[in-house]
């Protein structure tokens, strides 16, 4: 057994900022994750982090409004004015540390225009920044020299006397299970983006942390937000940035027209994604899209733009589809990209759960509502996880170790053992595949009841076939053949989240557009949905949206 | 498109653990990369191999192996571009110059202590400004070439020096040094050069290009090691061997419009430096017996005006 103040599962940018934080405040706190830091999937992050300063004229409450509009007014308004308010401190913290944001004639930061906002607010290192924020907090990680459990997954949380108190997990170098005890667990394990099949996400998204939670009674908020990404390739589904876009790049459909015109006159192609990606979709749906796709044109931007600020997605284009970004338009569609929803948090992402706190994509503030603005997820990250850091090291500081032992692993050896032991017939890539097929059939841009009841009775036949599934590798060093079967039993949890919560809605808000109500309804649908794990399966509650100084109105861009 | 796969495979846990290659017969897309042909494998032919991979996108560093003796990212080499041989076979084995845990996984420990080693955080001095620090975003521009670096170990896999002096710190590290010494926000230049221009450091590299070759991001890392040499020169680190061979070379093509090859290594050592000078005279008389010495006045190049003129004309420029 290993004992810490604070355990923070996950690395990526949330659990990084925490650690950082709750170390900067005197305890003793360690990392845990399922791949080395530098791999997390805040890598993926292309176009920029949001702020608006307002030493520069942008007032914050400027980009609060707009994330507001963006979220199609679910998002909770405290929440984003913390958020918005947070955000330049945020910036000049991470510069500090050593990010080199690309910078104006005078030296000092520069910004791009991003996705659904008035400003250009979007501050950024050309098209990597998630890769320049990652791997300057792992720098500083080193640094503050933070305890790493580097490739260990966790296999479940330990609550006793209704508090969190640490976490089970498996070091895949070894093959062996060990229980980490914490006076508070800060949960950081991100998205879910491979319960749909095809995703901009990484093959490590699995949804791991917001099933851990469910099944220690962590309710599950907004589950049927989903965002589809406007600009992904068509044959792996990797993702152009928004950047693109922002720097100038038009949507043009098989007639060579810039279609946004008619569905956001204003924002043309910068229109919230949501919106952005159900006009793509229907165009391509009524018969002007090539192969299922419209096209992302960069031609006009020229090289040196290309070169200095869209280099990586002018690598993926090259490598991915053949072409080059400044020569032909790059086809594109709408794919799965972001859980909105997640570990219903607040703002210091303090969880129902007592000593559990969650953080960055696994969490729900709420700040994204039914529709993230681009750009808003790396400062989700980071606001929210220095905040949560700051907020369980103070928590710990008065707190004694819970009494448990090493005997909390006893279940998730159990459940390995038979794993191992049963003799499966099913193969996981094949359930993987079906499951991720079916969410993108029936619950992607466009919804409706019949569809999304089809997806949900999938799910419980694929949950059925999952108790059979074969684990061919018996080993115990690097069984990543075990570590993707326990992940497929987290995603299928997910996955049923998602589809009850999308048909509990009956209303379009944001990205949950239902084609057989396609109306927003204020009046009875103005809260959040929350799916709990009860004794007889799945609980459905509601709560009610936090508004503060904007009230819902029509939305246009 | 058919392809065969031929796969290295080691399993630590069998009896007598012992690399063997193990192939597969595959039918993929004409367009598909080389990691859908193993995440197929996995997932519908043999669950136990083993290999890390993540973002699909060439942006996590995951899955850096080695294909057909070259190392390359999995997921962003086309499978139709490596499948040369006449039976379309593709050998993957697991990156070079670090221990094999199994299959295609290898054990980056000893890659990040050397990175560690390098003290690779921003180290400014004097109270942080209020706002941003200001920077020319040419500088900026610059160091994101390096930052580009997804530290994936391809470099370090075909690293020739790393192949026999593991203390080498290698392109990756030392990559990530230059990333600092080249900040304009950094003060630490003056102890990170002095640092690197110890035994392991910037004078190790023989200049092979493999990193160059390899590097799936255009980091070049060569070319920043070559940089912290000229950094570490202009700081007066001129003492080491490394630093007075460049030095002798430059001098010796200056004066005498080539190499004077029987010189050069007396001026690398240190003209003083009697205890290696001995050292080096075995090696001298088998060069003799052989045939192989270099003329001890070595006759005039014709062309050494010209040459002088190239040197004139590049230090004006400098």
């Amino acid at each position: 057994m290993y004992d810490h103040d604070i355990l923070v599962i996950g690395a990526g940018l949330a659990g990084m900022r925490a650690a950082l934080a709750a170390r900067q405040n005197g305890v003793d706190v360690a990392l845990v994750s399922k791949v080395h830091p530098v791999r997390s999937h805040s890598n993926a992050a292309q176009g920029g982090i949001n702020a608006a300063l307002t030493e520069r004229g942008d007032p914050w409450e400027d980009h609060a409004f707009d994330t507001i509009k963006g979220s199609d007014y679910l998002a909770d308004q405290d929440a984003v004015e913390v958020m918005c308010q947070e955000a330049g401190q945020e910036i000049i913290a991470m510069e500090h540390m050593g990010v080199i944001f690309n910078r104006d004639e005078e030296g000092r930061l520069g910004t791009r225009a991003f996705g659904g906002q008035r400003q250009a607010r979007t501050f950024f290192v050309a098209d990597f920044t998630g890769q320049a924020l990652l791997h300057v907090l792992y720098e500083q990680i080193l640094k503050a020299d933070v305890r790493t459990y580097e490739e260990w997954m966790v296999l479940s949380l330990i609550v006793e006397g209704g508090e969190c108190c640490g976490a089970v997990g498996m070091d895949l170098k070894t093959g062996e299970v060990h229980v980490i005890r914490a006076k508070a667990v800060i949960m950081a394990a991100g998205g879910l983006g491979r319960v749909f099949e095809p995703s901009t996400n990484a093959l490590i998204c699995t949804g791991d942390g917001m099933a851990l939670a469910y099944r220690v009674g962590g309710p599950l908020m907004d589950m049927e937000m989903v965002q589809y990404h406007p600009t992904t390739l068509k044959s792996n589904g990797a993702l152009m940035s928004e950047g693109a876009r922002g720097e100038g790049a038009y949507l043009i459909n098989s007639e060579g027209e810039r279609f946004m015109e008619r569905y956001a006159p204003h924002m043309m192609e910068l229109a919230s994604r949501d919106v952005v990606s159900r006009a793509e979709q229907t165009e391509i749906n009524e018969g002007r899209g090539v192969n299922e796709c419209v096209f992302l044109d960069c031609r006009h931007l020229g090289e040196q733009v290309i070169n200095e600020r869209l280099s990586q997605i002018s690598e993926l284009a090259r490598d991915f589809a053949n072409l080059d970004m400044a020569r032909e338009p790059v086809p594109v569609r709408p794919g799965m990209h972001y859980q909105m929803g997640g570990i219903k948090s607040d703002v210091d992402g303090v969880t129902p759960v007592p000593g559990l706190y969650a953080v960055g994509e696994v969490a729900c503030v709420s700040v994204h509502g039914g529709n993230r603005l681009g750009a808003n997820s790396l400062l989700d990250t980071l606001v929210f996880g220095r905040r949560s850091g700051q907020h369980a090291s103070d928590r710990v500081k008065k707190r004694a170790h819970a009494p448990i032992t090493d005997s909390a692993a006893d279940g998730d050896l159990e459940t390995i053992r038979e794993m191992l032991d049963r003799d499966g017939t099913e193969l996981f890539g094949g359930i993987r595949v079906e499951m991720g097929r079916t969410m993108n059939r029936n619950l992607a841009v466009f919804r409706d009841q019949e569809g999304m009841e089809t997806a949900l009775r999938e799910l419980r036949g694929l949950a059925d076939r999952f108790r059979r599934v074969k684990v061919a590798d018996k080993g115990k060093i690097f069984n990543t053949n075990l570590v993707f079967t326990l992940e497929l039993g987290f995603m299928l949890d997910c996955a049923e989240a998602i589809a009850l919560s999308a048909i509990e809605r009956k209303e379009s808000r944001g990205a949950h557009y239902r084609v057989d109500i396609p109306e927003r309804d204020d009046e009875a649908w103005l809260k959040h949905i929350l799916v709990s794990r009860g004794p007889e399966g799945p609980e459905i509650d509601h709560l009610p949206v936090v508004i503060t100084q904007w009230e819902p109105q029509a939305r246009t861009y | 498109m058919d392809v065969t796969l031929s796969v290295r495979r080691f399993d630590p846990e069998a009896e007598r653990p012992a690399p063997y290659f193990q192939e597969y017969q595959l039918e993929l897309d004409d367009s598909a990369m080389l990691l859908d042909g193993l995440i197929k494998i996995r997932e519908e032919i043999d669950g136990t191999l083993a290999l890390r991979c993540s973002c699909r996108s060439a942006i996590c560093g995951s899955c850096a192996m080695r294909v057909n003796g070259r190392a390359r990212l999995a997921c962003n080499t086309k499978i139709a571009d490596v499948a040369t041989a006449d039976n379309g076979a593709v050998v993957v084995e697991p990156a070079g110059n670090m221990e094999v845990l199994k299959d295609l996984v290898t054990d980056f420990g000893p890659f990040w202590e050397k990175v560690r080693a390098v003290e690779p955080w921003l180290q400014p001095e004097g109270p942080e400004p209020e706002q941003e620090y200001l920077a020319p975003n040419e500088d900026m521009l610059h160091l994101a070439g390096v930052m580009s670096c997804i530290m994936c170990g391809a470099c370090v896999s075909d690293c020739t020096v790393l192949a026999v002096d593991p203390n080498f710190l290698g392109p990756a590290a030392l990559a990530k040094a230059y990333r600092f010494v080249g900040d304009p926000r950094d003060d630490a230049d003056a102890h990170r050069l002095g640092d690197l221009n110890e035994y392991g450091g910037v004078w190790d590299c023989t200049r092979c290009m493999q990193c160059v070759e390899v590097c799936p991001k255009g980091v070049d890392p060569m070319e920043r090691i070559m940089s912290l040499r000229d950094k570490a020169m202009e700081a007066g680190h001129t003492k080491s061997y490394g630093a007075r061979h460049a030095e002798a070379l430059t001098a010796s093509v200056e004066h005498h419009g080539r190499v004077d090859e029987a010189k050069l290594p007396i001026l690398s050592k240190g003209r003083f430096n009697v205890v290696e000078q001995l050292r080096m005279v075995p090696l001298g008389v088998r060069a003799l017996l052989a045939g192989k010495m270099p003329p001890l006045f070595p006759k005039k190049n014709p062309g050494q005006e010209s040459v002088r003129r190239i040197f004139e004309k590049v230090e004006k420029r400098q």
